[in-house]
């Protein structure tokens, strides 16, 4: 890094610093504020006056004090060693940070995005004369267990190998690859490592389309509102009615390769909570530990601001690089609208001219960048990678009308609105039927049936139905009681009940009900479905709905979601012949 | 270098500028100084010599804009005297400060000396590295059911009070500061109790409080009353926090924070804040609400390898009883849940008034159970809940349809709610039950409930203890 004075502080006023006497300082070029070198951002320049924002807290720096280039733009370094770190809004890990200045995070620290020392097993894709280009895997290092890491050439890059190391133990900075570009003469180093402009979206072969289901292993979300592989969502809702826990549950238990869970403006133990319990969790589907998929981000609410609306950003360019790889990475954003709130804070700072409710007009054009960066692509190495991006949004008193969720609802796909009725009443996870949509449906639907039963689609669609008929009866019955409606209308009603009891609550912290497979969830519906409709028949016939109700086998159903593993649904089988038997002797009786 | 720069800082901060250039408010802006530090501590001398504290908020090459914690009434312009010393404003923190009573900048205003310092620290904090903290996890019992039930407090929570004017927070802290306990431990306590904007009557009823309780020696307490520099109250949290965070830290203690009335502090931010012509967002409050209610939130937890801890009791009133304004609820979004008090439970004379379903207690989860509190407590927490919001529905029915029109079952959701609001909620104020009597009561109330009901317990739960209490008070008992 080339450091140079680029200028000097002319006014400092919280995290946005006013610069004056500025040489050559370039737009979103990294700075370091002052002696203590604190990290900033130019984010504006205008003759030779600069605007920086700085990522720490900017108490003591006074006017006069240097402004200090360092010819980069904000960026982040991309290589082995990512995985199961946990980093700030600029990517400095705070476990080194936490050797460095101790319990309470201190200023003017750097420390390296990656570890030097560390050596890694390197395996070697090319040789020497090779022809290559960008986005090719050139070698790998198994980084944990479960992720093999593929070192890819530069975007941008392309030509031919005239050095490559052997296979061998290194470090990151190790030279691993030589390379004459097409373009230049100047011959290329390349290591493990490569570092990328947070702020850019990283290039890629070819958008596709997308078809596969982001299996979350939430019933609600799976079977009702399902999100793509490459999709978008977000996640709205009130302070406590669970924005946070339905990410987690999803970091935790979905079918992506890697996760990116960014805690921007959120709570510290939030956070301290998930580095306890992510290494412990097993992931069912490769019996590993989550923490060897998982990399962090966290800005929490008492961090700096300015970090707070970079953390989005070097969390979607981490998930890039590995899509790039080959690898379907989930990310999540806790929460969105701290992000947006720290452009509005900046925004006033700078004293541009406010549009709705004080945030800035580019508000939109920010969101939409960012959902932008989510996709299903066909990578520059030939394989199939995709971002997913979940969002949470915080609206002020839980009005969905707000900027913020009103913008983001322009450019998700899928919305899985929390409902505070639901949340006060601890039905968990509490995503509002009615509200909440998927555009992903018909995208994903051959999938379902394909791979979990041609039944899924026709299934979902009656037990959605029953939910829209039965807020009308609801309607009627809060005016004129439940007694007003006939058996059949009231078995609805009924139903309803039985399947938000037995199918859409489920608990975060129950060990078997946290999440079901495709084919649990499948099944359970089936079997409640296979209730209603034998259900209806025997009214029909004659049989009372207390009847019905009082069946033995239905306390069984309501249960079934904690009582039946995943890993056994033999057990359904038994489950739904016994809820056969039941009908048949009711109906046996009435003929 | 270091010494020379250390030399220079000296030679700056002892630096007097007579005559100020503007008076707006708790502002003062002065020009021609030397390049001051964002966020410097000032000190300011008005006619007379008095000493008044304030710190840098914004700094450039024209002007110096700072802000007077005592306020600005009989400065004037020409004859006040500032320096600005250097560095950020910092408080003397010692356990000597426990017993004795301070302003918001922590100046002793109870006549005595001001104690000896064992250390100088900046007020305003740093922020926690995560990977620090220790998740917090035991259970606090503070004697009250609707609490240790259902909204259960753990050793280092920060959970707020959400009242409303003329509802009995008040009382309700006290209780909770007189009652609580980590059962099977005695422990090195204290209690920081910070006071912004709030009456005499108030701080005195506390005093009195902790006094009868005998624990007046363990606590601290930071006072900007009323009549104070209504500025004041900006400071007085981040004094009563720092202090905390050295009981807590240094010396091992578990702290117990007192923040009464938070609503106070964010109407003193939102006066500077428009002062300065800030964009506001909601209602006029400034966009950095959140970030610096959560500075102050935030100053909470445990620490890995340290023996003590910080709980935070923050009180705040709800403007018009409603808790979408930015106060509540820029507040519950940072807290880790929040015990909220209905208007309506208090006039039925029900202490403490809270209401069941728009509180939450969030760390709840990881604190109760088996080894902790008691295996059923979960479900049973649960199942109280998803019962109770029924009830609710159940008595919107009524009120339009009538009670006579409601099924037998619905009748049952009414007693159990009943039940459950005079025996389960309804306490004293000196009534310290425990964690045994509140869950015994909870089956109480659940047992007027038929058996199938109850989804969210279960069968060994039911067989342990459904119907069990009921049956040894068979009048059912309201
Ligand atoms: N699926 C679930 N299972 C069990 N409990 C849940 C579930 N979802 C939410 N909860 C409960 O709700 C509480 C609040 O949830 P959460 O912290 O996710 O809310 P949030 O929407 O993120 O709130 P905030 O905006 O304030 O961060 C949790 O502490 C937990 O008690
Ligand atoms: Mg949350």
């Amino acid at each position: 890094m080339n450091e140079r004075i680029a200028g000097r502080v002319s006014r400092v006023n919280g995290p946005v610093l006013e610069a004056a006497d500025i040489t050559d300082a370039l737009m979103t070029e990294m700075v370091f504020v002052g002696e203590e070198r604190l990290v900033g951002e130019v984010i504006k320049l205008n003759g030779n006056r600069a605007v920086i924002q700085v990522y720490e807290d900017t108490t003591g720096i006074a006017p006069g004090d240097n402004i200090y280039g360092s010819g980069e733009s904000l960026s982040v370094a991309l290589g082995p060693g990512l995985m199961g770190t946990i980093y700030d809004g600029i990517q400095r890990p705070l476990e080194n940070l936490f050797e460095l200045s101790g319990e309470f995070i201190g200023k003017g620290l750097s420390f390296s995005a990656l570890n030097k020392e560390r050596e890694w097993e390197y395996t070697p894709l090319v040789r020497e004369g090779d022809r290559v280009k960008e986005g090719q895997i050139i070698g790998t290092v198994q980084e944990t267990p479960r992720i093999e890491h593929r070192i890819m050439v530069p975007p941008g890059l392309a030509g031919t190998v005239t050095e490559a190391a052997a296979a061998g133990t290194y470090t990151i900075d190790r030279v691993i690859a030589v390379l004459e570009p097409d373009d230049t003469p100047e011959k290329r180093e390349l290591t493990m490592v490569q570092s990328w402009p947070i702020r850019r979206p990283r290039p890629t072969a070819e958008r596709r389309p997308l078809s596969i289901p982001l299996v979350t292993g939430q019933r609600v979300i799976d079977t009702l509102f399902p999100l793509a592989k490459g999709g978008t969502v977000a996640i709205p809702g009130g302070f406590g009615t669970g924005k946070t826990m339905t990410q987690h549950a999803i970091a935790k238990w979905c079918d992506a390769d890697i996760i990116v869970y960014i805690g921007c403006g959120e709570r510290g133990n939030e956070m301290t909570d998930v580095l306890n319990e992510f290494p412990e969790l097993i992931d069912p589907s490769t019996g590993r530990s989550l923490m060897e998929r998982t990399i962090l981000i966290a800005n929490t609410s008492n961090m700096p601001v300015s970090a707070r609306e970079a953390s989005i950003y070097t969390g979607i360019t981490i998930a890039e690089y590995y899509r790039d790889q080959g690898y379907h990475v989930a990310i999540m954003a806790d929460s969105t609208s701290r992000w947006a709130e720290a452009l509005r804070e900046l925004s006033g700072r700078m004293e541009e001219m406010p549009a709705e409710e004080g945030f800035p007009a580019y508000l939109p054009t920010r969101i939409a960048e960012f959902y932008e960066r989510a996709g299903y692509m066909e990578t520059f190495c030939g394989k199939e990678g995709s971002v997913s991006i979940i969002g949470a949004v915080s609206p002020p008193g839980g009005d969905f009308s707000e900027p913020v969720t009103q913008h983001t609802r322009r450019f998700v796909r899928c919305f899985w609105g929390l409902d505070r009725q639901l949340a006060n009443a601890r039905h968990y996870p509490a995503i509002g039927w009615l509200d909440s949509y998927s555009e992903y449906l018909t995208d994903i639907t051959p999938w379902w049936e394909e791979k979990v039963g041609p039944a899924w689609a026709e299934d979902r669609r009656e037990i959605l139905e029953l939910l829209q008929k039965e807020v009308r009866l609801q309607q009627i019955v809060k005016l004129v009681g439940p007694d007003a409606l006939p058996d059949s209308q009231r078995f609805v009603i009924e139903v309803c009940t039985v399947f938000k009891n037995a199918f859409l609550q489920q608990n975060a912290f129950d060990d078997i009900d946290r999440y079901s497979t495709a084919e649990k969830q499948m099944r359970m519906l089936g079997i409640i479905l296979c209730y209603w409709r034998r259900g209806n028949e025997a009214i029909r016939k004659g049989v009372t709905i207390v009847k019905l109700r009082r069946m033995k086998v239905l306390q069984e159903i309501i249960k079934m979601k904690l009582t039946i593993p995943n890993d056994k649904p033999g057990q359904f089988d038994r489950l739904e012949a016994k809820l056969e038997r039941s009908l048949d002797r009711l109906g046996a009786i009435y003929g | 270098m270091a010494d020379q720069s250390e030399l220079k800082k000296k030679l700056l901060s002892s630096r007097e500028y007579v005559g100020v250039d503007q008076i707006e408010g708790p502002l003062v802006f002065i020009k021609n100084t030397h390049p001051v530090g964002y966020r410097e501590l000032v000190e300011c001398r008005d006619r007379q010599g008095n000493l008044r504290l304030g710190t840098v908020m914004d700094t450039s090459d024209d002007v110096a804009v700072v802000q007077v914690f005592s306020g600005t009434s009989g400065l004037n312009m020409p004859e006040t005297r500032v320096s600005f010393k250097g560095e950020p404003q910092t408080l003397g923190v010692s356990k000597k400060m426990l017993g004795r009573v301070f302003n918001g900048l922590g100046q002793p205003r109870d006549g005595g000396a001001a104690p000896r310092a064992v250390k100088q620290v900046d007020v305003n904090g740093r922020p926690v590295n995560p990977v620090a903290r220790e998740y917090p996890r035991d259970f606090i019992q503070t004697g009250i059911s609707v609490i240790d039930g259902m909204n259960t407090l753990i050793r280092g929570q920060k959970l707020p009070i959400f009242s409303g004017n003329g509802l009995p927070h008040n009382e309700l802290a006290a209780q909770i500061t007189r009652q609580a306990k980590v059962r099977g431990q005695e422990t090195d306590f204290a209690v920081v109790f910070a006071a912004m904007g709030v009456k005499h009557d108030v701080a005195r009823y506390f005093i009195d409080s902790f006094e009868s309780s005998g624990v007046l020696e363990k606590v601290a307490l930071f006072l900007s009353l009323a009549d104070d520099p209504s500025i004041e109250r900006i400071i007085t949290p981040r004094s009563a926090l720092t202090l905390a965070e050295h009981l807590a830290f240094d010396e091992g203690m578990h702290v117990l924070v007192v923040m009464t009335d938070m609503a106070n502090y964010c109407e003193s931010l939102r006066e500077i804040s428009t002062l300065r012509g800030e964009i506001p967002s909601r209602k006029g409050y400034p966009g950095y609400l959140y970030s610096d209610l959560a500075e102050l939130y935030e100053r909470s937890g445990m620490l890995k390898g340290f023996k003590g801890s910080i709980t935070q009791l923050p009180i705040l009133t709800m403007p018009n009883d409603d808790i979408s304004h930015p106060i509540p609820d820029l507040s519950g979004y940072i807290t880790e849940g929040q015990i909220v008090f209905e208007r309506d439970m208090h006039s039925r004379g029900l202490y403490p008034p809270v209401a069941g379903l728009p509180s939450l207690s969030r760390l709840m989860k990881d604190g109760i159970g088996e080894g902790m509190t008691r295996e059923d407590h979960p479900h049973l927490a649960s199942q109280l809940f998803a019962a109770y919001s029924y009830v609710k529905d159940v008595r919107n029915l009524a009120s339009v349809i009538g009670e006579e029109e409601l099924t037998p079952l619905d009748h049952q959701y009414l007693d159990f709610g009943e039940y459950f609001e005079k025996k389960f909620v309804n306490q004293r104020t000196n009534e310290d039950r425990s964690i045994e009597q509140t869950l015994d009561l909870g089956w109480e109330a659940l047992s007027l409930l038929p058996a199938e009901e109850l989804h969210r317990v279960t069968e060994e739960e039911i067989e342990t203890y459904y119907g069990t209490v009921a049956a040894k008070t068979p009048e059912g008992g309201i």
